[in-house]
């Protein structure tokens, strides 16, 4: 078949020059930067850090362009001149290096075509490497996050002290900015936002752990399949409204309801409480642990069901005695995925929770969470290297590793119970 | 003994029904939660889709009018003095002026920008009342609250229902929300551009994702070899679909925008994040819909000496495509109604205009919801369940083509 032998003969000569093409506009923005660094005045780089940076990062947006350059009044015409020269020269030359790769390679892989050179099984084999090139993707995408989270949460832990972050009792990280000093800037204690994060999971669970178990229940072994058809799709909206428009219902109703509530009985309730957003939470969540739940009852076993009955027990006499513990770790198994999809929201916590980091266990005050912190350091102006920036990502490394230990267990866990019955 | 004996069966039975009502009572109450958020959305999000203003007679040919330099506001304010009972001193005129939207002095300037021939003539304009004005029509306003504490004071209330005796009110169908950007001004303020930013970003982590994500199921599915790497790569994969999106959103600030100088705000970047998001939800879905492809036609293909790379293309792959599009676009409309991560790159800017490429300033539907929620004039809750409702309805739509597709193109074997 002639087309594999074209096909052999395009993949040399575009794939490799394609892939270096990738490498070189991922790594620009570095060489800008090293360009422009060596072209930099002594005046600017006197000035600090601070202004190297600036500096770099105005000329970086403008350096296609010569008059541009110029017009920035940051360097003198002839290290203008030079600048765009080293930088378009640098440019050709990746252009021409790739272009002249991808004829050689072209060259060398049509010396290779004979009557009996097998191209299909070069071709394919060619494919199969790529194939394996992307589902390295979600790889790397694990390493990248990893990597970004313990770069700057090191970068943070050289500012703030380790303990004082795990330990701390107090979190106030905007003073930070007002003071502008190294080494007493802001404080870090995240004790505050973790108890946060807890209070309201565990409010959001105490919902959403009996509603999803209950109407799982009742879904796999009290109604008809024709019903069940029909519910379960309509319980799995829940999970598929988006959470902001959650978070918006808590803020607008939830929050002022439970308040007005409150405050009928005498009780001072802040708007932004932690009730609002976990009762929503626990609300959002009902599927996670419904779905899972659901299927793993329907799958136990109709032999055990069917000898509970035969001995006397009533239905639900066997599904508490029976058909729940077979089911168990499968239920733990959703229920740990449901604590960890609670633990890392964000939208409804953002819009009904508050910043204030209190440290309480009182369900009708505003407290924070890991992922309310998150956002609000890093939205809006921020410089980079100050701490409180880097204290989200301190917060995102703690999150992401708590939520994947969640996931490894409840995986486990999950894993056992199907291999019970399977 | 007897008696006990029948105590207790009743005694069972009772709770029998007690177990099986807690579980009909849950599922009612979960229920009833879905009802009670949309038809709150849906009620609360009435007075977005009206707007009050003035149907006002303009003549312009007898004023001097210098052509080149128009003050609207201005125009507005002189055309209605008829109406306007004494205004000396520029606090006054400032607050009348203030009733009117913004929008209704660009509005005017359109209108006489298309056609010059209005300058001579008399012609009827109806202007835009502001959200202050429009919400004391709608709701009407508590007079007990002391002055300073109001939206309006007692003297723009009395001109308010001074337009009101003289008949010239009037209540008009609004479709700024699917007509315009975002705005200061509530009566003004739309999601088009908020609409454009998702479907960019949605389009990019489309074309990202999907032949990534294809590409890649279908290695692990029919090419891998069973090693430790391809494990790694599995665990891997399932790890990162119970990831929480807001950490997707660090590695974007982290990489793409510090890192590469990628720019901010961009749809460009929101779709990269995106896509990494989406990524496992189609590689899953993927490999569940090859799996379910019946080994037959595998072993049919292979002994008519097609090569393993011939069978997955010209026949698992067609066979496959119906579940692997269903999940495609489930992983969308996931991402679509997504807003943590994006928050983090910088999409929460306030844009008026709407964006014209990937690399322009945007924002997403659900972010323009999150910063319509924060913003403190009251006109803007209506408009935000507003936005809601349609971020709901475009998530729908979405997931009944998928539905559509499944019901209608999926192989049973």
């Amino acid at each position: 078949m002639p087309h594999y032998h074209g096909l052999f003969v395009i993949l040399w000569a575009l794939l490799p020059s394609l892939a270096l093409l990738i490498v070189f506009i991922s790594i620009d923005s570095l060489v800008q930067g090293i360009i422009i660094e060596n072209h930099l005045p002594q005046s600017v780089i006197l000035l600090g850090q601070d202004e190297i940076n600036y500096s770099i990062s105005v000329l970086k947006k403008n350096i296609q362009n010569l008059p541009s350059i110029l017009s920035l009044e940051i360097l003198s015409t002839n290290s203008a001149n030079s600048l765009y020269k080293t930088y378009l020269f640098y440019r050709i030359s990746c252009l021409t290096f790739i272009s002249f790769l991808s004829i050689l390679l072209s060259f060398l892989a049509s010396k290779r075509l004979k009557i009996r050179f097998d191209a299909r099984r070069n071709v394919e084999k060619i494919l199969k490497f790529i194939f394996f090139v992307f589902s390295i993707v979600a790889v790397l995408t694990t390493f990248g996050i990893i990597l970004s989270l313990i770069f700057e949460t090191v970068r943070f832990f050289s500012q703030v002290s380790f303990v004082e972050f795990l330990f701390g009792t107090h979190w106030s990280p905007q003073t930070a900015i007002r003071e502008g000093q190294v080494g007493s800037s802001g404080s870090f204690g995240a004790i505050p936002i973790f108890t946060g994060t807890l209070l309201i999971t565990s409010i959001s669970m105490l919902i959403a752990v009996p509603l999803g178990l209950y109407s799982a229940i009742y879904l796999s072994q009290y109604a008809r399949p024709k019903v069940r058809n029909y519910f379960k799709p309509i319980l799995e909206i829940l999970a598929g409204i988006p959470t902001v428009v959650y978070g918006f219902f808590a803020a607008l109703s939830v929050g002022p309801f439970i308040r007005s509530f409150g405050e009928s009985f005498g009780l001072t309730v802040s708007t932004e409480s932690a009730l609002a957003a976990g009762l929503v939470m626990g609300v959002m969540i009902i599927p996670y642990v419904s779905s899972l739940s659901d299927d793993v009852m329907s799958a136990v076993p109709e032999s055990l069901r069917d000898g509970s009955l035969a001995l006397g027990a009533t239905k639900s006499e066997t599904i508490r005695k029976v058909v729940f513990p077979a089911a168990l770790p499968g239920i733990v198994g959703a229920i740990l995925l449901a604590i960890s999809r609670a633990i890392g929201e964000t939208m409804i916590v953002v819009m009904a929770a508050g910043l204030a980091a209190n440290l309480t266990a009182n369900p009708l005050s505003a407290v924070t969470t890991v992922t309310v912190q998150i956002v609000t350091l890093l939205v809006g102006d921020q410089e980079f290297d100050s701490p409180k920036t880097l204290a989200a990502f301190a917060l995102g490394l703690v999150l992401f590793f708590i939520t994947l230990a969640l996931n490894i267990l409840a995986m486990v866990t999950v894993r056992k119970y199907r291999e019970r019955y399977e | 003994m007897n008696k006990n004996i029948r105590q207790l069966t009743l005694k069972r039975q009772f709770a029998e029904k007690r177990f099986k009502f807690y579980g009909q009572a849950s599922l009612f109450l979960a229920l009833l939660m879905l009802v009670v958020i949309i038809s709150s959305m849906t009620y609360r999000s009435i007075p977005a889709f009206t707007n009050y203003g003035l149907n006002l007679n303009i003549n312009l040919s007898q004023k001097n009018i210098d052509k080149d330099n128009i003050n609207y506001r201005r125009l507005i304010r002189e055309n209605i003095s008829s109406l306007d009972s004494g205004c000396e001193d520029r606090k006054c005129r400032r607050e009348f002026s203030r009733l009117f939207s913004l929008g209704a002095a660009y509005d005017l300037k359109d209108s006489l920008e298309n056609d010059p021939s209005l300058l001579k003539k008399d012609f009827n304009k109806f202007i835009l009342f502001s959200d202050d004005a429009d919400l004391f029509y709608k709701f009407g306003i508590d007079k007990n609250l002391p002055e300073n504490e109001r939206r309006l004071n007692d003297r723009e209330i009395s001109w308010l229902n001074d337009f009101q005796d003289a008949g010239l009110v009037e209540k008009r169908f609004s479709t700024n929300l699917f007509t315009n950007g975002d705005s200061r001004e509530p009566e003004i303020a739309g999601v088009l551009g908020a609409v454009v930013g998702s479907l960019f970003t949605i389009f990019i982590t489309l074309i990202i994702s999907f032949p990534i994500g294809v590409f890649s199921a279908i290695y692990l599915e029919s090419f891998a070899p069973k090693n430790k790497l391809t494990d790694f790569i599995e665990v891997n994969i399932n790890n990162l679909a119970a990831v929480p999106s807001i950490v997707f959103g660090l590695l974007g600030l982290a990489l793409f925008i510090n890192f590469f100088g990628m720019p901010r705000s961009a749809p460009l970047v929101g779709g990269c994040v995106l896509s990494l998001m989406t990524l496992p939800v189609i590689i899953i879905a993927t490999r569940a819909s090859l799996q379910a492809v019946p080994p037959s036609i595998r072993e049919a293909a292979l002994a008519m000496g097609a090569s393993e790379m011939q069978v997955v293309f010209q026949h698992l792959f067609p066979a496959a495509l119906p579940g692997i599009l269903t999940g495609t676009i489930i992983g969308l409309a996931r991402a679509f109604g997504e807003s943590a991560p994006l928050l983090l790159i910088g999409m929460v800017a306030f844009v008026v205009d709407i964006p014209g490429s990937v690399t322009d300033p945007a924002t997403a539907l659900p972010v323009q919801v999150y910063l319509w929620a924060d913003s403190p004039e009251r006109a803007f809750v209506a408009k935000t369940s507003a936005a809601t409702l349609v971020l709901i309805f475009l998530l729908i739509v979405i997931n009944l083509a998928a539905v559509i597709l499944r019901k209608k193109y999926q192989l049973k074997w």
